[in-house]
């Protein structure tokens, strides 16, 4: 098996077993009801950990770069706008413009 | 599936920057495809390649896909009581939970909207795989992945939905709590870890909200409790 077959085959076993773990185990069986109150904070907490880590992080060290201008700007027109797809044109325009100069 | 779309749109974009920056790593446009297709995950599939473009090797690459869909561990959870069926179906079920589909079907109760998850995901499914294919075609004609800002896409397709989905001083600062998090983490665990982390912020949920523990307080029914304030 080649390295890049061996690599999609690895990443599609983990994918499925992660995403199975959870339905599979809680699957019919309900919470305590003081931890619902958790599940609805897990979303802006995961969300707001992948955006610095994807905009700030440039392997184990904090970097500010064009992208981080990019996504800020992204920000500003999804916050305004309420357009996803208008946020990431913005952020790639904005990156894009920032590294030509 | 509609409130799917713009995500759909903006995974695609996502997905073309992918099957432009596979084949710098030397994988060929169908094994671009074919990994997007059946692994669908961004994140993990980017961490996957970065570790490859490192130098690092299949190990490496599958463990760091593995530490960035961790997150989907506690997402997935989450979802579990709201999904039917035996262990097999629910298994098949949770392959459908995407970050934008996930936190879309999250209703303010803490179960999920299951129909919703999967429509707004079979769509962003389109969009990730016709995505990649375009990107794994046409590389060469687009030139760097870089100097066209795509690499800026991933985060601003979060940061849209952060900002869509989180409402509630609470909740920001839920978001502000994981942020910190993240960063702190940032440089001493390795890439995905500082993410999975990030989920103890909402542990925050745990506390009552000040409205909600006056009924707490004692057996006293709120009319009496309004009496002794």
């Amino acid at each position: 098996m080649s390295t890049t077959a061996a690599v999609i085959a690895g990443c599609v076993a983990v994918t499925v077993a992660i995403k199975a773990i959870g339905p599979v185990a809680l699957g019919g069986r309900d919470l305590p009801r003081r931890f619902d109150a958790v599940i609805v904070l897990l979303a802006p907490a995961l969300l707001a950990a992948l955006v610095v880590t994807a905009a700030l992080a440039d392997g184990d060290r904090i970097d500010v770069g064009p992208e981080t201008a990019g996504v800020a700007a992204g920000g500003l027109v999804a916050w305004r706008s309420g357009s996803v797809t208008a946020c990431v044109v913005v952020a790639a325009g904005v990156t894009a413009g920032l590294r030509a100069l | 599936m509609r409130q799917g779309a713009p995500f759909a749109v903006a995974g695609g974009l996502l997905a073309l920057s992918f099957g432009v920056v596979a084949q710098d790593v030397g994988f060929s446009a169908i094994a671009a495809i074919v990994m997007s297709a059946l692994v669908f995950a961004g994140s993990a599939q980017f961490a996957a390649l970065s570790i490859l473009a490192q130098g690092g090797g299949v190990g490496a690459a599958v463990l760091a896909a593995a530490l960035m869909n961790s997150r989907f561990l506690p997402m997935g959870v989450a979802l579990g009581p709201s999904l039917p069926g035996g262990a097999v179906r629910r298994a098949a079920q949770g392959q459908a939970v995407v970050d934008a589909s996930w936190a879309m079907a999250a209703r303010e109760d803490g179960t999920f909207d299951r129909w919703l998850l999967f429509g707004a995901t079979a769509i962003q499914y389109v969009g990730w795989v016709g995505g990649t294919v375009v990107g794994a075609f046409t590389g060469d004609l687009l030139g760097d992945a870089e100097q066209l800002g795509l690499d800026a896409i991933y985060p601003a397709f979060f940061l849209a939905l952060l900002l869509k989905e989180t409402r509630g001083r609470r909740a920001i600062g839920v978001a502000g709590l994981g942020a910190a998090i993240a960063l702190a983490l940032v440089p001493v665990a390795p890439p995905g870890v500082p993410v999975l982390a990030a989920s103890a912020a909402a542990l925050v949920g745990l506390r009552r909200e000040r409205r909600d523990l006056e009924p707490e307080a004692g057996p006293r029914g709120p009319v009496e409790a309004e009496e002794h304030p």
